[in-house]
């Protein structure tokens, strides 16, 4: 499978060679040695032929589709009156009102739900990313015994399935606050320090690629010049490596934000999350899909805005990491 | 091993520390360089250690261990006094004649069945929209951001915009199908019943593809550009270069791609429980879901420990056998 061809390809192929191979001379001159760089990243030197730009066409325009209809029926539904969104279908909202908007802050408390994902995942996202910082500033600037194991045991907690340890952690963090009062279970403490377990691997494995980016020289110089090794690092490597940073704190708080299972078994009343909280609406006698839809997006803007926002760092991010 | 090698780290902190005077500056570079060579990269470390430690290993460990015990409702509140089963547990969860066993067992058969057609079309999705994108044209930008915003939204939004459009009444999926296209004589049941199943498998596609697309975007920038002029100089067309140029240099990024995909779906339970409650019909019924019924509804948690463990080996052995087969073919290949 991963080695396998797209749809369409094959048939494509076939004959193209030879009209490509006819072009190719007459453009060699012209084209083949310029590299400047405002020249487009782009494949060949020729113009793709039309069999491949209908394919992409089709092919892009049916993937935005697919992509988009779940958003639009999310933004359109949130605009129409409750008894628009009980009966057929409809793909254009009328009459519009904004009534939803106002209701969901009404209907289940909402603005507590969100307190506490913003307080939960804030949090997360920056010990995670603290923790993350010094982690990768030791895997990527020194050798030492048992690095292989700490890499491979970190990434190895990625493939655990949450079910397994979501009720011996639940149980851990009972007996905690039996024995010592600190009350890690129900609190928004206990979910923080979950959920900023769950982003440090990859957070960690981020930012490592981003710190080795980083010439070594430049922290090489901080440290003849009499700086610690934590200045270098806070001095020199973090300002380098802050869209990394960056990237990675988003994506921390993504994770925090979207986590559902944690939530539903570590949380009570005063500290659910919307993760949880947004069933609410569907509970009452009456299901409220144009506040579901309301509220689903409102609770998506935050990460949304933000991983717009992240996509090209964290395509940097990936692509450091691939080619090493 | 790990473990063991970090307790000579604790002592170096408060040195680090005090070394950081101004005034001591060639005895702080001198303790530094010592440092550096030994216990600075396991203090570093040592947060994220014990972070993971607390939150992954230790309850790892502790579920193994409840694993082998009769941890049912009457012992909750006093779970070291609960009785040891021995492999009973097990015992139960691998009997396929019985009620439980059975049940896991079909379990086990629709999860595998859901994760193979989710991470196969969100796998073939994402490549071909990266392959498609790579070249630059009007409007790729704009078509980049579409393509990720089902990645960007929270998983519970998401699951829930799906399950509106796949309600029975008042739903898109339903509209589209028997008023706009006419494809079926009536209305049918998303949710329950067998298509409850296929409705799974596109919200999980719907929500992973843009994954697969932004790691294949990244692959593919790790191509060098002369590779295609040169292919181009020697008359490979663009369906050609695709084929014998970006689909193997792919390889690496699919390898680690379809191995995060498969974990990913393997385990989701986000969208189970998110799109049917604690407990999901039987043609839908993926094993995270079934576990956390048999543990927090049925309140057998030696059993539902049993389980996971099972589910964790089995990952494991996946994982392995994934691995090895996987590198061997690149070396070869």
């Amino acid at each position: 499978m991963a080695s396998g061809t797209l749809p369409g390809a094959r048939p494509g192929s076939s004959g193209r060679p030879g009209r490509r191979a006819r072009r190719g001379p007459g453009r060699r001159h012209g084209t083949g040695r310029r590299y400047g760089p405002g020249r487009r990243r782009s494949r060949g030197l020729t113009a793709p032929p039309a069999s491949f730009i209908w394919t992409r066409r089709v092919v892009l325009t049916i993937l935005a589709l697919f992509a988009l209809v779940p958003v639009y029926v999310m933004i359109s539904s949130s605009l129409k009156p409750l008894q628009d969104v009980t009966g057929t279908f409809r793909w254009i909202p009328s009459p519009i009102t904004f009534a939803p908007y106002h209701d969901i802050w009404y209907t289940v408390p909402l603005a507590r739900y969100f307190l506490n994902s913003l307080i939960v995942s804030a949090s997360a996202a920056g010990l995670s990313v603290a923790v993350a910082v010094f982690a990768a500033y030791a895997v990527s600037r020194y050798g030492f015994r048992g690095k292989r194991v700490f890499t491979v045991a970190v990434l190895s907690t990625q493939m655990f399935p949450g079910i397994l340890f979501a009720l011996p952690l639940f149980l851990i963090f009972v007996s905690i606050g039996n024995a010592t009062g600190i009350p890690l279970y129900g609190s928004r403490g206990g979910l923080i320090i979950t959920y900023l377990t769950f982003s440090l691997p990859f957070s960690i494995w981020m930012l490592t690629s981003y710190f080795e980016s980083v010439p070594r020289a430049l922290d090489e110089a901080a440290l003849v010049d009499g700086c610690g090794p934590f200045r270098a690092l806070f001095r020199v490597v973090i300002p380098a490596a802050l869209p990394g940073i960056i990237a990675v704190t988003i994506y921390a708080f993504m994770t925090a934000w979207g986590e559902v299972l944690f939530a539903s078994v570590m949380t009570n009343a005063a500290t659910r999350t919307l993760a949880v909280g947004l069933a609410d609406y569907s509970t009452q006698n009456n299901v409220y899909w144009n506040q579901i839809m309301a509220a689903s997006l409102v609770v998506s803007v935050p990460v949304v805005a933000g991983f717009l926002f992240l996509q090209r760092y964290l395509v940097a991010g990936l692509t450091t990491g691939a080619v090493k | 091993m790990t473990v063991s090698l970090r307790h000579d780290a604790p002592p170096a902190g408060p040195r680090a520390g005090r070394g950081r005077g101004p005034a001591q500056q060639s005895r702080a570079s001198r303790l530094a360089a010592r440092l550096r060579r030994g216990g600075l990269p396991y203090l570093l470390l040592l947060p994220a250690l014990l972070l993971e430690i607390l939150i992954h290993f230790v309850p790892m460990i502790f579920g193994i261990l409840i694993s082998f015990k009769q941890l049912t409702l009457f012992f909750i509140r006093n779970w070291q006094g609960a009785p040891w089963a021995g492999f009973g547990n097990y015992r139960i969860a691998v009997d396929v004649n019985g009620a439980i066993g059975g049940a896991l067992l079909h379990s086990f058969a629709v999860t595998c069945a859901f994760t193979v057609l989710a991470v196969g079309f969100s796998w073939l999705f994402g490549t071909t929209a990266a392959v498609l994108t790579q070249d630059g044209f009007r409007g790729r930008a704009t078509l980049r951001t579409i393509f990720l915003t089902p990645f960007a939204l929270p998983v519970y939004a998401s699951v829930i915009i799906w399950s509106f459009m796949f309600q029975y009444n008042n739903g898109l999926v339903n509209d589209l199908l028997h008023n706009v296209l006419g494809i079926t004589s009536k209305p049918s049941f998303w949710l329950i019943g067998h298509n409850s199943f296929f409705a799974l498998v596109i919200i999980s596609i719907w929500r992973n593809w843009p994954f697969a697309f932004l790691c294949v975007m990244a692959g593919l920038q790790g191509i060098p550009r002369e590779l295609y002029e040169a292919s181009a100089i020697d008359g490979a067309g663009i369906w050609q270069q695709i084929r014998r140029i970006t689909m193997p240099s792919l390889r690496a990024v699919n390898q680690v791609l379809v191995l995060v995909l498969f974990l990913w779906t393997f385990n989701d339970f986000t969208t189970p429980y998110v799109l049917f409650g604690a407990s999901a019909p039987s043609p839908a019924d993926v094993i995270s879901v079934h576990i956390y019924q048999a543990s927090f509804i049925t309140w057998n948690f030696g059993e539902g420990s049993a389980m996971s463990v099972l589910m964790l080996l089995f990952l494991l052995l996946v994982t392995a056998v994934y691995l090895v087969a996987t590198s061997r073919r690149r070396k070869h290949g």
